[in-house]
């Protein structure tokens, strides 16, 4: 069943059209990686679907219902949809537990044992939960990203966007995040991740999406898209992104 | 008679000055921040016209001097029909003056919060007043504490202003005393010395505050 369908995604900031007729959709217990140089839209296509920056055109359904429209409840749809951000944005004021039971208590209504309960299993499931009274600034980078990752898992989504989750940490903090993100994918979740760490893209991925400029130029499995790209742009991208990371291969 | 004998005749004088002093400072600084909410959400998240009220409020009150506005209340509001007494007309101005500054404070604290932190509570379902009383508030009140312990600082001081309007304050009695007994240096010496202490006591409450509202990544208390 398609979870999510992005159709014809129009989007403008003024002069400057950042998404230029995006189409692709998801199934239930895909992992879509998006690749691209930045500044091609692949951040702004994450935040489209979560209307976090409303498209200017095109559509996009999740579950079958339109949410692209105006008498949607955006709030009631966003709950569905869990969002990892590049620099963690995780509330300053709150310790990780009230983090991650924030939305509990204040969208899903639960009491507050409950909700604390299952906060402090959210936690565990990343590996915090010793740290759960901890506030953000006594985190590093990698534990942060896991109590956001947690906070987004608390309100059970049916699809998870992550915006670069690991490209504002330290290269020894990333193991831990992107792990994280593995067993996610192995418990059967849902998820479209935008990323420059191209042995999760070819390990994990079921879908490489590869944009530019506003374009998906180009899609396939991570075979093909890897060791296979039809695209002149796709190969010069990977050639590069190669030569940076160097390939442990 | 000596300036201690004339002190205590005048005690009860001064110490219900005194009284009113805090009282005005107190009410003022508590229902001017009561005030102070609507209008700065009004500013930064109001629509339209709401944006407009609350800045036309605003460039109002700070515009004028705060004398003005209530010899406007005291003297000008009985020609329309209003009268109100010197404290009623001391307070209403204050709180609404107050009300326009501590907007300003207050804002300045939305202002050192990042937007990605009111994308992430849209991101987990809230809507955008969940977000601003549970997320962005909280914040940009700590933010602006050392500014909004500023303006009651300043109500301590400016209340002696409403001795204009025949209030009978602490600088008003401090007056009356000065005039009958001509002890000006003694007496003036003394309020300052109360002044001073009012504004310690302040000061304390609010390192207190700041204490108890510390959290780690937010150096409210100054960078040490």
């Amino acid at each position: 069943m398609e979870i999510l369908e992005v159709k014809d995604l129009v989007k403008r900031f003024g002069d400057n059209t950042v998404l230029d007729g995006v189409s692709f959709s998801v199934k239930k217990g895909d992992v879509k990686v998006i690749i691209g140089p930045s500044g091609t839209g692949k951040s702004t296509l994450l935040r489209c679907i979560n209307m976090l920056n409303p498209p200017n055109e095109g559509k996009i359904f999740l579950e079958g219902v339109e949410i692209t429209g105006k008498k949607v409840n955006i709030h009631k749809i966003r709950q569905k949809i869990g969002m990892v951000f590049q620099h963690f944005a995780l509330f300053k004021h709150l310790t990780a537990l009230d983090n991650v039971a924030l939305g509990l208590l204040k969208v899903k209504k639960m009491d507050k044992k409950s909700a604390y309960e299952k906060a402090e299993r959210e936690l565990e499931k990343v590996g915090l939960l010793e740290h759960k009274n901890k506030y953000p600034a006594q985190l590093s980078g990698g534990q942060q990203q896991r109590v956001g990752i947690a906070r987004a898992l608390a309100m059970d989504p049916i699809l998870m966007l992550f915006d670069e989750p690991t490209s504002a940490l330290d290269p020894e903090l990333i193991g831990d995040v992107l792990g994280v993100m593995q067993k996610l994918a192995k418990e059967g979740m849902t998820m479209i991740v935008v990323t420059h760490e191209m042995g999760f893209a070819k390990s994990v991925a079921n879908e490489i999406i590869f944009m530019e400029k506003g374009h998906i130029l180009e899609k396939g499995t991570p075979k093909d898209v890897f060791y296979n790209p039809q695209n002149e742009r796709t190969r010069s991208f990977l050639s590069k992104i190669s030569e940076l990371y160097e390939e442990e291969e | 008679m000596s300036f201690f004998k004339e002190l205590m005749a005048y005690a009860p004088a001064l110490l219900n000055g005194l009284w009113i002093t805090i009282e005005l400072t107190l009410i003022s600084a508590i229902l001017g921040f009561i005030f102070s909410i609507p209008l700065v959400l009004g500013v930064l998240y109001g629509n339209k016209f709401l944006k407009s009220l609350s800045k036309l409020y605003i460039t109002v009150i700070r515009g004028t001097p705060l004398l003005v506005q209530l010899f406007f209340l005291y003297y000008g509001f009985p020609q329309i029909g209003i009268h109100l007494s010197p404290l009623t007309a001391a307070l209403v101005g204050f709180v609404l003056n107050s009300a326009a500054y501590q907007e300003e404070y207050l804002r300045g604290g939305f202002l050192a919060i990042t937007k990605e932190q009111m994308e992430a509570a849209y991101s987990i379902g809230l809507t955008k007043w969940e977000a601003i009383r549970y997320v962005i508030f909280p914040q940009a009140f700590r933010f602006a504490i050392p500014a909004l312990s500023n303006e009651v600082i300043y109500l301590i001081k400016y209340t002696s202003v409403a001795y204009i309007i025949q209030v009978p304050e602490l600088f008003a009695q401090a007056k009356f005393f000065a005039s009958d007994t001509f002890y000006f240096l003694q007496i003036f010496l003394l309020i300052g010395v109360v002044y001073l202490f009012l504004v310690y006591i302040v000061t304390y409450f609010t390192s207190r505050l700041e204490k108890k509202l510390y959290i780690p990544g937010f150096d409210i208390s100054g960078l040490k």
